[in-house]
């Protein structure tokens, strides 16, 4: 059987520009830049698995990729979430630079128990901010989305009638680490470098010495030794 | 609809082996190199490590980041298709009970999955009857297994270390590898609190296997469960179903699920019938002799099945116990982070797939209230990030100071959150409890009287509950787990478990060490299969898998699967050549 296989791609660059002129209320978060444009044409590319597909998997992969889950509005307000979550620092890029939103987007289509607290949490999220501030939570200026993501952000001090936004920030939190983190950016930023072909040896010395342990003489007579 | 006929395949066969997990592969493996002529049947797709590769692949490389699917239970760079449920392959439970049953269809079967922990049973193992009371003794003793436990060190590999235990015999070892650094923390707890901690015993090639230029040696990437393209671990697929097919006297058809044993009048059987997953059509195939390696519960499946008007009750089932002693390995867990730990030096600390240290049973159940032990795993460190990394960081960042050695609010967003994951990376560490259940005769597996699969095979109804011995053992796996966190320093962050859930104590079936369900044993009124794992009904048919045993041990079963298969398989060739069969 063939593994080229179809899916679908927007054109991330594109959409970049296009936001400008948004379709939603006020335009005023820098934040709001990678979102999909309803507009633009899917583009169609090419993608091989790199990694072994059965038949069954390469069925459910194209069903998935296939479809959309979140609208328009979601995909911006996801967007304004995992940077808020994730920003960029000096050691990397923002979760939205690492793709985040194409993950939570992708992983509501492959685990629908995430669809209604995601779904729903947007709602409640839109409902808050445009009873206080008369916007939806992207309408609203970055120091306004601050404001109230404060009041969901942090589970022990959060009052109660907030509770489930801090559900749904909690899943959002989660999800933008978990993307952000195996993206090849996240992967570097955490300093993680194995997953290639080596020696285990053991703890490097000035570990061993910085942590005050050693390996005992029995386990340095029976363990593994490598020529080089 | 076509017309429904039964191709019959014109060859027949000295052996049809069902099944192609450890207990299969051994044995088309021995019979292959004694020249006979094997037929392998296999329910699942053909699979090589070296070609069906997700071993050194990066995280992104997965959609959903390595998360399970109902395709891989265990994710999806999990080398194992399958898992708890397969589609279109329903089974069924009784009075309420609940028994997970992990099926995994390919070749090498549930040996692509495992953690290559491969554990000697030790001579008490075989005797608990005799100790305790309870359940049976085997019919065989550890000095009857014991030259086969080192043909198997031989052929296959496994790293430990010499330590003289008592009940935990030592293989023929290749080196193990060193402890890593919270592994060390984890030794010098135990050894405070009188809990052995020593060097794992893994089917993995540290060094060269002597006499074995076929497999390459381990290169560390900690990634044994997704297959190895080097064959540096053992599945039952490379390290076994390959070299026998090279012998040139072993046929294998994947996709074939096997629907019942076939007998003539005299109640010998003459081969099996399988539907063809590829083209739905029906096929037989004759043979000298059977064996079942399709694991206990599909085995057990198969004989009661095969009904005929010389055995309705199911083929070798006179004695009415197929099915019966159903018993799954009991297991509990607990985690936490060491605060030592946070903020720590980065290096490539992956090793080889699974803990480097392991605790084996250590205590006298004469002073305890509950028969049976269990051994303790290991697991932490500086790990691949996939599915689930980062989740509940509230959890942990509220409870110790950050970098800056302020205590901050618990959860939080921005910069300091971000770095807060980087902080907490590689402090994390777990344990596990796999212990003995005691194999009861009310634990079973019989055929659901209304339900077929879609192939038109009725389906297994399951009917298990654990007894007190199993809640109270995983009642001391918690405590003992507790000590030890505490002892190293740690802070418990998960898994801290009371009566209210058993202790934690895991559904059956979910240790995947499923075993008992066509007992060995010398009375035939009380066993299914003699101590050569030959039916004594039906002295043409073999069970070569976890079927066979009559107590689970508080070890992993596969290595003693390999050696009891491998036995049996000797046997076979012997009675064949005596003309006995």
């Amino acid at each position: 059987m063939t593994t080229k296989r179809k899916i679908i791609l927007m054109d991330r660059r594109k959409y970049l520009k296009t936001l400008a002129v948004g379709t939603v209320g006020a335009i005023s978060a820098p934040t709001l830049l990678d979102s999909c444009k309803p507009e633009e044409k899917p583009k169609e590319v090419a993608v091989t698995p790199t990694i072994d597909r059965t038949p069954a998997e390469l069925e459910r992969y194209n069903k998935l990729m296939a479809e959309k889950f979140f609208d328009d509005h979601e995909m911006k307000t996801i967007t304004v979430l995992v940077d808020i979550i994730i920003p960029k620092d000096e050691v990397s890029g923002s979760a939205s630079d690492a793709k985040v939103p194409d993950f939570i987007e992708f992983i509501a289509k492959d685990m629908p128990k995430h669809q209604t607290p995601l779904r729903g949490g947007i709602k409640w999220l839109d409902l808050h901010c445009s009873r206080r501030f008369n916007q939806s939570f992207v309408g609203c200026s970055a120091s306004q989305q601050i404001e109230i993501v404060d009041e969901i952000a942090f589970p022990e001090k959060a009052k109660p009638e907030m509770l489930q936004g801090v559900a749904f920030f909690n899943l959002m939190r989660d999800l933008t680490a978990t993307g952000f983190f195996t993206s090849k950016m996240g992967i570097d930023d955490l300093g993680y470098v194995g997953n290639r072909p080596n020696q285990w040896d053991g703890v490097p010395q000035d570990v061993l010495a910085q942590y005050g342990v050693k390996y005992d003489q029995k386990t340095l007579d029976e363990c593994v030794k490598f020529d080089s | 609809m076509a017309d429904f006929q039964i191709k019959k395949n014109p060859k027949t066969y000295d052996v049809v082996i069902v099944g192609s997990g450890a207990g299969g592969g051994m044995s088309a493996y021995v019979l292959s190199q004694a020249g006979l002529k094997v037929l392998l049947l296999e329910a699942g797709p053909m699979y090589d490590p070296a070609k069906n590769v997700t071993q050194l692949k990066w995280p992104w490389e997965s959609p959903r980041r390595g998360a399970s699917t109902k395709h891989r239970n265990f994710g999806d760079f999990d080398a194992a298709y399958g898992g708890w449920e397969l589609e279109g392959e329903p089974y069924t439970h009784k009075d309420g009970t609940k028994f997970d049953w992990f099926r995994s269809r390919m070749l090498g079967g549930r040996t692509n999955h495992w953690g290559r922990i491969s554990l000697r049973f030790g001579p008490k193992d075989f005797k608990r009857k005799s100790i305790d009371g309870m359940g049976d003794d085997w019919p065989i003793s550890y000095d009857d297994i014991a030259p086969y436990y080192d043909k198997v060190d031989r052929l296959i590999g496994v790293f430990g270390s010499k330590e003289n235990l008592p009940n935990d015999p030592d293989s023929i070892f290749l080196p193990p590898p060193k402890p890593r650094l919270h592994e060390l923390f984890i030794k010098d707890a135990g050894t405070a609190l009188n809990i052995p901690v020593i060097p794992a015993r893994l089917s993995i090639l540290t060094k060269k296997l002597p006499g074995n230029d076929a497999r390459g040696n381990c290169f560390f990437c900690s990634q044994c469960n997704r297959g190895c393209t080097v064959y540096g671990d053992f599945s039952s697929s490379s390290v076994l179903v390959k070299p026998a097919l090279e012998t040139g006297h072993v046929d294998v058809i994947a996709n074939a699920m096997v629907r019942e044993v076939l007998t003539y009048s005299k109640g010998m059987a003459t081969g099996v019938s399988y539907v063809s997953k590829d083209d739905m059509q029906e096929y037989e195939v004759s043979a000298k002799a059977v064996v079942l390696a399709a694991s206990a519960c599909e085995s057990a499946r198969l004989l009661l099945n095969s009904k005929s008007s010389n055995h309705p009750n199911g083929l070798a089932n006179s004695s009415n116990i197929v099915g019966k002693y159903l018993h799954d390995s009991t297991g509990a867990g607990m985690g936490g982070i060491l605060p030592k730990l946070v903020g720590r030096k980065r290096y490539n600390e992956d090793g080889v797939g699974g803990m480097h240290v392991y605790t084996p049973w250590w205590l006298d159940n004469k002073k305890l209230d509950f028969a049976r032990g269990y051994h303790i795993e290991y697991y932490g460190g500086m790990g691949m990030p996939g599915y689930g990394f980062g989740f509940g960081i509230q959890g942990t960042n509220g409870k110790y100071p950050g970098r800056d050695g302020k205590q901050k609010q618990a959860g939080g967003y921005g910069v300091a959150l971000k770095d807060d994951y980087r902080y907490f990376y590689g402090a994390q560490f777990g344990m596990d409890g796999r212990g003995e259940a005691i194999a009861r005769e009310d634990n079973y597996c019989e055929i659901d009287p209304n339900t077929v699969d879609k192939y038109g095979i009725p389906v297994l109804r399951f009917h298990y509950k654990w007894s007190d011995q199993e809640v109270k053992q995983a009642k001391h796996m918690k405590d003992t787990f507790r000590e030890i966190i505490h002892k190293m320093g740690g802070v418990v962050t998960w898994g801290d478990d009371g009566p209210e859930n058993d202790y934690g104590l895991e559904a059956p079936g979910r240790i995947i060490h499923e075993v008992g369900t066509t007992r060995m044993g010398n009375d035939a009124k009380k066993s299914v299969l003699n101590k050569f794992n030959q039916a004594h009904d039906c002295k043409n048919l073999f069970v070569m898998d976890g079927g066979a045993f009559v107590s689970q041990a508080d070890k992993n079963p596969t290595w003693t699967i390999l050696a009891l298969a491998m036995r049996a398989s000797e046997y076979l060739i012997d009675e064949m050549k005596k003309q006995n069969i």
